[in-house]
């Protein structure tokens, strides 16, 4: 069961550099593991993080096969308005994950 | 080289007035010289030992029961010792302290000198141990066996004096005494967060075994009471029987939220019993802070720690890779596949000094094989047991069968279980103590 967990501070000031922190449960199948009978595991990983400020986006990563399970990623921004965080994570077998966050500035 | 120091023995009789402290000089630096250790003209070898715990006290004893000549000192600044296998008892009110409690009277009647003092400095070109006092010990071979230093630099807002509000109660003793009196005084209806670092930790299984023993404790007395763990580990030995026994005994009572799941704890709060996870704020009525851990302090001073902060060794020999004629045992290495518990430090403890006196002796050790033993008790005369057999492969120590390490029947959890582990007690502490 994909769930994500997500953590922006709900204020900041204008100006502010926050920190955001996400972790998406994944498994992170690498595709280079066998069974006992030799069949290959499918690779079955995250492919792509997004992160988007009001619709525009701030912060993206691309993920690989060496990027442990449960991707906890976090990454810092400057905030300069009230509005809302968006989140995806896409990856193999059609994996598509949404999770949003909204922040206020004073 | 015993060649060499032959000849040099001549050249100094030669020139030199031969007296007859010339030649037992002389004499001893033949000896000396066949073992590459030139520090033993003085006589006897002179071993070292900093650290009076399971690992330190064991390799003492173990070192004068092998070689009755050698000159054994232990360094260690506390009269008594506690020890911490069964001490999670103590905190749910079912032991006292004072069973934990050991003297080294008897360590110091095997004729074993006992150092009461703190070991502040290791100079290993010159071989000496710098004592608290001023004084100086020199050492032929140096064990270290200093257990654990809590880091106090690793959670935000979780110092020495925080521990004092939030215990961490991982070194037995005061600490242990005050988590049962928080637990005592705590109202019914409290949460008790218990915060557990990632790996390598002192005693693995030991906060699983806090929290079910605290839930006995709350069941009894205060029935409304939740225990939460924050751990920073997604997983953990002998997790599906803990949860089960968890469900059967104390159903409801006991959550745990994992790296995973937000679980690995980044800061601490003494002045309102806050502790925040990567993901959420939680506040405890009791807070039991157990820090991310690394080598005894003494391991860092000697040189022989590397940038995990513990020590690595050749485990075969439990020889520093860092610092020479010094050797690495119990918590404080890093001993790979061996989890760090009273009973590997003991074994290795054993070992090691059996390897040392090898080496005195100029004879290549053979490679160790250790017996670990690791119980968890569930409740009162209700415990889990596992164990393995453990032998060197380059720098870690490697499971060769493990005793009831899988999750299978011989792994269930039972009354005999609970009556074996105080048997391992008493063993292990006369073994070291008595």
């Amino acid at each position: 069961m994909p769930s994500a967990l997500i953590n922006v501070p709900a204020k900041a000031k204008r100006g502010d550099i926050i920190e955001i922190k996400t972790l998406m449960s994944h498994i992170m199948e690498t595709g280079y593991r066998h069974t006992a009978s030799g069949d290959v595991v499918p690779r079955d990983i995250i492919t792509s993080f997004t992160c988007r400020f009001n619709g525009a986006e701030i912060f993206r990563a691309d993920l690989y096969p060496a990027i442990a399970a449960n991707p906890f990623l976090t990454f810092f921004t400057t905030v300069t308005e009230s509005g809302k965080f968006e989140f995806e994570w896409i990856g193999d077998k059609g994996f598509s994950e949404t999770a949003s966050a909204s922040i206020t500035v004073e | 080289m015993a060649a060499a120091s032959l000849s040099g023995f001549f050249r100094m009789a030669d020139t030199r007035r031969l007296t007859r402290r010339n030649v037992i000089r002389g004499a001893a630096a033949v000896a000396a010289a066949a073992l590459a250790r030139p520090s033993l003209a003085q006589g006897a070898a002179r071993v070292a030992v900093i650290g009076g715990g399971f690992g330190g006290a064991a390799c003492a004893r173990a070192l004068r029961r092998l070689d009755s000549k050698l000159q054994v000192t232990l360094v260690e600044p506390n009269k008594v010792f506690t020890a911490c296998p069964f001490s999670n008892e103590v905190i749910a009110g079912l032991r006292e302290l004072s069973e934990q409690q050991f003297s080294y009277d008897k360590v110091a009647a095997d004729g074993i000198t006992f150092a009461a003092q703190a070991a502040t400095k290791v100079d290993a070109q010159a071989r000496t141990v710098g004592l608290a006092d001023g004084t100086t010990l020199s050492y032929d071979r140096l064990v270290l066996a200093p257990g654990i230093e809590l880091r106090f630099d690793a959670l935000s807002g979780y110092d020495e004096a925080a521990s004092t509000k939030m215990p961490h109660a991982w070194n037995a003793g005061e600490q242990t005494l005050l988590l049962r009196r928080q637990l005592e005084a705590m109202d019914d209806g409290g949460l008790v967060v218990i915060a557990v670092p990632a790996a390598p930790m002192r005693c693995p299984p030991a906060p699983y075994e806090r929290a079910s023993l605290i839930a006995h404790y709350l069941k009894a007395k205060k029935p409304k009471s939740k225990i939460l763990l924050l751990d920073a580990k997604d997983a953990y030995s002998q997790q599906k029987l803990f949860e089960k026994a968890w469900q059967d005994l104390y159903p409801g009572m006991i959550e745990r939220i994992g790296l995973s799941q937000g679980g690995r704890v980044t800061s601490a709060n003494p002045a309102t019993n806050e502790i925040v996870t990567d993901f959420g704020n939680y506040t405890a009525a009791v807070a039991n802070v157990i820090p991310p851990q690394r080598a005894g302090r003494i391991a860092a001073i000697a040189g022989a720690t590397d940038h995990t902060g513990w020590c690595p060794i050749n485990a075969g020999t439990f020889e520093s890779k860092l610092v020479p004629n010094i050797h690495v045992i119990g918590d404080a290495c890093l001993g790979g596949g061996i989890p760090k518990s009273a009973s590997a430090a003991s074994a290795q403890g054993k070992a090691c000094a059996l390897t040392i006196t090898k080496l005195l002796a100029g004879e290549v050790p053979a490679p160790p094989v250790l017996e670990g033993v690791c119980y968890s008790a569930l409740a009162p005369d209700y415990a889990l047991s596992q164990g393995g057999v453990y032998q060197p492969k380059g720098d870690i120590f490697v499971q060769e069968w493990a005793i009831g390490g899988l999750d299978n029947s011989a792994e269930l959890p039972s009354e005999a279980k609970a009556k074996a582990a105080k048997t391992w007690f008493h063993t292990i502490t006369e073994d070291a103590f008595g």
